[in-house]
């Protein structure tokens, strides 16, 4: 160990990153590139691999350049990744056999309903946390394997390989075949108990073992990395909001974050024992650092979020940029009594209703666009807030506060908001880039580079905090009214609403 | 496509010229400084004045620069764009400094704080974001105020109240100060606003070149002012902070 920094790779939905740190966690240097998003059928999602390879070669290159650094300065590298976007390649040649399916593509609605049917969501809840949706990787796989011709027969001999991101980098940076215990546990194929693939699971989605990575710890060597950074080790990988929740170092039971972006995923510790929800949230992996025992958590994730302002500004125009938002809601006192729920797509956690769409509830003569603006920032409070309930029922016991990270913290506003609604107090932590922080955590752990988890907490620091302001009463009654009108968006799809609906099969 | 059109040219050449360091300007020593003839300067003058660009003096009879234009100037770029563009820049700049961090605009003669980050060592602090400090006697009013001559014209009316013994409240004072802080780039204050606590601010601009607020950080007198290489160092972190702000809004990179 003789670097004086950490490398972390963000390879991301929308771009891939790189950033380096120094001991005290201080950012050193950035480098981001985004990819492109292929779109060949309405509710189709892909990626090309090679183009997100070669701009991880790129983003890695140009952020050790800018800050004229060697790979020998280097301890460890980390991969943070989007989660259960999946990719199929050649064991032999490594060139992937297909697009990466991303996790926000739908083809796989029918195949999972049919294995829900079939099987019941039951037993993949038990076995995995999670329940059978178009989201997580093994539904990706079998559909791959059922359309494209002849992948099913050389899966099966053992010429193909799965994995999601950090399993295709981990591939062409040190040539090893390995995924960590956090990206293998949104697959839908591990089972939480064991942390090992599971053939009741691989027989019913239809994915054979022989296509699978190892699984191992998030923290820990997983080889050299080469050539690009000649000998640096690559010692963690981890889920995005895995590595974010680490990165805001909640590693005690209780502690919580949010990350506020598009959509958000708030992830609460709750230590050594998986939780299972009767509310609808998932239960997952937290890390596992070394061979120590896993950390496990509950996941709520919230669909729309930084999307609503975004529509309000592009679908609506009644703003210029997401930032206006905010001087937009500041010309009214409150919301006037308008509450907009953003059901989009259905209800997501903690209510999982497809038939759901979106209302704005409370309209009056006196609503102004000042209270829609209002009432758009509120959604996403309102919404953590369903999600914290659902924490509070399953796992026993309320949050202390709220740690948060992601784009949307510079909203002051929907900061202030959030405590409000919460009634906790929410706090930002000076370093906003919590995913690859995470994961240069982990790898810094893995080295040595930090000694324990002592000194990486040492590492965090509250940048700003939003403390509670508004009268119980008044929290409440917004409460109560809110879900008043997420009612009002129930049952409102009918059968023949179905036909031109994304993501069917074809 | 055709030629520049000379009158806007003129129009410019002149609002430059009343933005410049004499602020107060009659059409004689106009007409002279940019080698036009005097009723060419006045028919401009009075157009610019009709929209509101400029306003005349009614004592003087000088011109100045008028509201509207300096509404355009400062409204420009949204508090809110201000803070999400310089959040992470802000944090680096806590993180660099280990004192607290404070982005503020202009807001009818006082500095609104539009960002604040906690001083990174988890000692309770409380959010200032919305609050509004005096622009005489802090170091981000200082940076504002030096680029926004026109507003020591309406400070000057009203006598500057003090907070501390070592508030300037005398506006001749605060003027050579502020010629300082032109030429240095940077402002400072020394426990004019709260005793014992020092603060290095630095002007962000924006795209057009208009300031567009200022960044500042703020501790103990001790740890801000000694030794003198610190100071050096943290004048240092103030000012790249507020050139990245800058570059990151588009300011002609320098």
């Amino acid at each position: 160990m003789s670097g004086r920094y950490v490398v972390a790779i963000d390879q991301g939905t929308a771009s891939s990153r790189c950033l380096v740190f120094d001991h005290r966690a201080r950012i050193v240097s950035v480098a981001q590139k985004e990819h492109h998003h292929l779109y060949p059928m309405p509710g189709w999602v892909e990626h090309d691999p090679q183009e997100i390879w070669r701009n991880v070669l790129t983003v890695v290159s140009q952020a050790l350049e800018k800050a004229n650094l060697s790979p020998t300065e280097l301890s460890a590298l980390g991969i943070a990744n989007q989660r259960e976007t999946t990719v199929l390649w050649d064991r032999r040649t490594g060139a992937p056999v297909h697009n990466a399916i991303n996790w926000e593509d739908t083809r796989t609605d029918r195949l999972c309903q049919q294995l829900a049917r079939e099987f019941g969501q039951d037993r993949f809840r038990q076995k995995t946390g999670l329940p059978v949706t178009t989201y997580f990787s093994g539904p990706k796989v079998r559909w791959l394997l059922d359309h494209i011709p002849g992948l099913r027969e050389r899966a099966e001999a053992g010429e193909l390989l799965f994995g999601t991101m950090d399993s295709w980098l981990l591939w062409n940076l040190c040539g090893r075949h390995a995924t960590d215990v956090t990206n293998a546990s949104r697959t839908l194929l591990m089972s939480l108990e064991t942390l090992d693939w599971d053939d009741e699971l691989l027989s019913m989605i239809g994915v054979p073992r022989a296509m699978l990575p190892e699984i191992r710890p998030s923290s820990g060597i997983y080889g050299e990395a080469s050539p690009v950074l000649a000998g640096v080790p690559v010692a963690s990988v981890l889920g995005d909001q895995h590595a974010a929740l680490l990165g805001q170092t909640c590693l005690d039971p209780g502690e919580a974050k949010c990350t506020f972006g598009t959509g958000s995923f708030l992830l609460l510790n709750t230590g050594e024992q998986p939780v299972s929800s009767e509310s609808g949230l998932l239960t997952t992996l937290g890390y596992q650092l070394g061979s120590g025992r896993p950390t496990y958590a509950l996941e709520g994730s919230i669909a729309i979020t930084g999307a609503l302002v975004q529509w309000f500004r592009d679908s609506v125009g009644m703003i210029g940029s997401a930032p206006e938002i905010e001087t937009l809601a500041l010309t009214v006192e409150d919301n006037g009594g308008c509450y907009f729920v953003p059901a989009f797509s259905g209800l997501f956690a903690p209510h999982w209703r497809s038939d759901a769409r979106g209302v704005i509830a409370g309209l009056t003569g006196y609503i102004n666009k000042g209270h829609l603006a209002r009432a758009v920032l509120e959604a996403t409070a309102w919404q953590t807030r369903e999600v914290v309930e659902a924490m509070r029922t399953d796992y026993g016991s309320g949050l202390r506060e709220l740690r948060v990270d992601g784009g949307m913290t510079a909203n002051n506003l929907l900061m202030q908001s959030l405590a409000d609604v919460l009634d906790v107090p929410v706090v930002r932590p000076i370093v906003a880039e919590t995913v690859s922080l995470g994961a240069a955590y982990a790898a810094g752990l893995a080295v040595g580079f930090w000694p324990d988890v002592d000194s990486v907490k040492q590492n965090w620091h509250r940048a700003a905090e939003w403390l509670p302001k508004t009268d119980p009463a008044v929290r409440e009654k917004g409460y109560r009214k809110w879900k008043k009108a997420v009612a009002r968006t129930l049952d409102w799809l009918d059968d023949d609403d179905y036909a031109p609906a994304a993501g069917k099969e074809v | 496509m055709s030629g520049p059109i000379q009158s806007i040219e003129r129009a410019a050449a002149i609002l430059r010229l009343l933005s410049g360091r004499s602020r107060r300007l009659g059409v004689v020593e106009m007409a002279g400084q940019l080698g036009l003839p005097k009723g060419t300067v006045h028919g401009i003058l009075r157009t610019l004045q009709a929209v509101g660009f400029v306003e005349q003096d009614s004592d003087s009879g000088k011109y100045q620069l008028g509201a509207a234009l300096l509404h355009i100037g400062s409204s420009y770029l949204d508090a809110n764009e201000l803070r999400t563009r310089a959040l992470n820049w802000a944090d680096a700049l806590a993180t660099q400094s280990g004192e607290s961090v404070r982005i503020g605009t202009l807001h009818e003669k006082q500095i609104l704080i539009v960002h604040h980050v906690f001083r990174p060592d988890d000692s309770r602090q409380a959010l200032e974001v919305g609050s509004l400090v005096p622009a005489h006697a802090s170091a981000l009013g200082k940076a504002l105020l030096a680029h926004h001559r026109y507003l020591l014209e309406e400070l000057d009316s009203e006598p500057l109240p003090s907070y501390t013994p070592a508030t300037i409240t005398d506006i001749a004072q605060l003027q050579t100060e502020l010629d300082q802080i032109r030429e240095l780039g940077w402002a400072s204050e020394a426990g004019e606003l709260l005793s014992g606590v020092a603060s290095i601010a630095a002007a962000i601009e924006d795209r057009r070149g208009v300031m567009a607020g200022a960044i500042s950080i703020s501790g103990p007198m001790e740890r801000l002012r000694e030794p003198e290489s610190r100071r050096v160092e943290l004048v240092g972190f103030v000012l790249a902070t507020a050139r990245t702000i800058s570059r990151e809004l588009g300011a002609i990179p320098w």
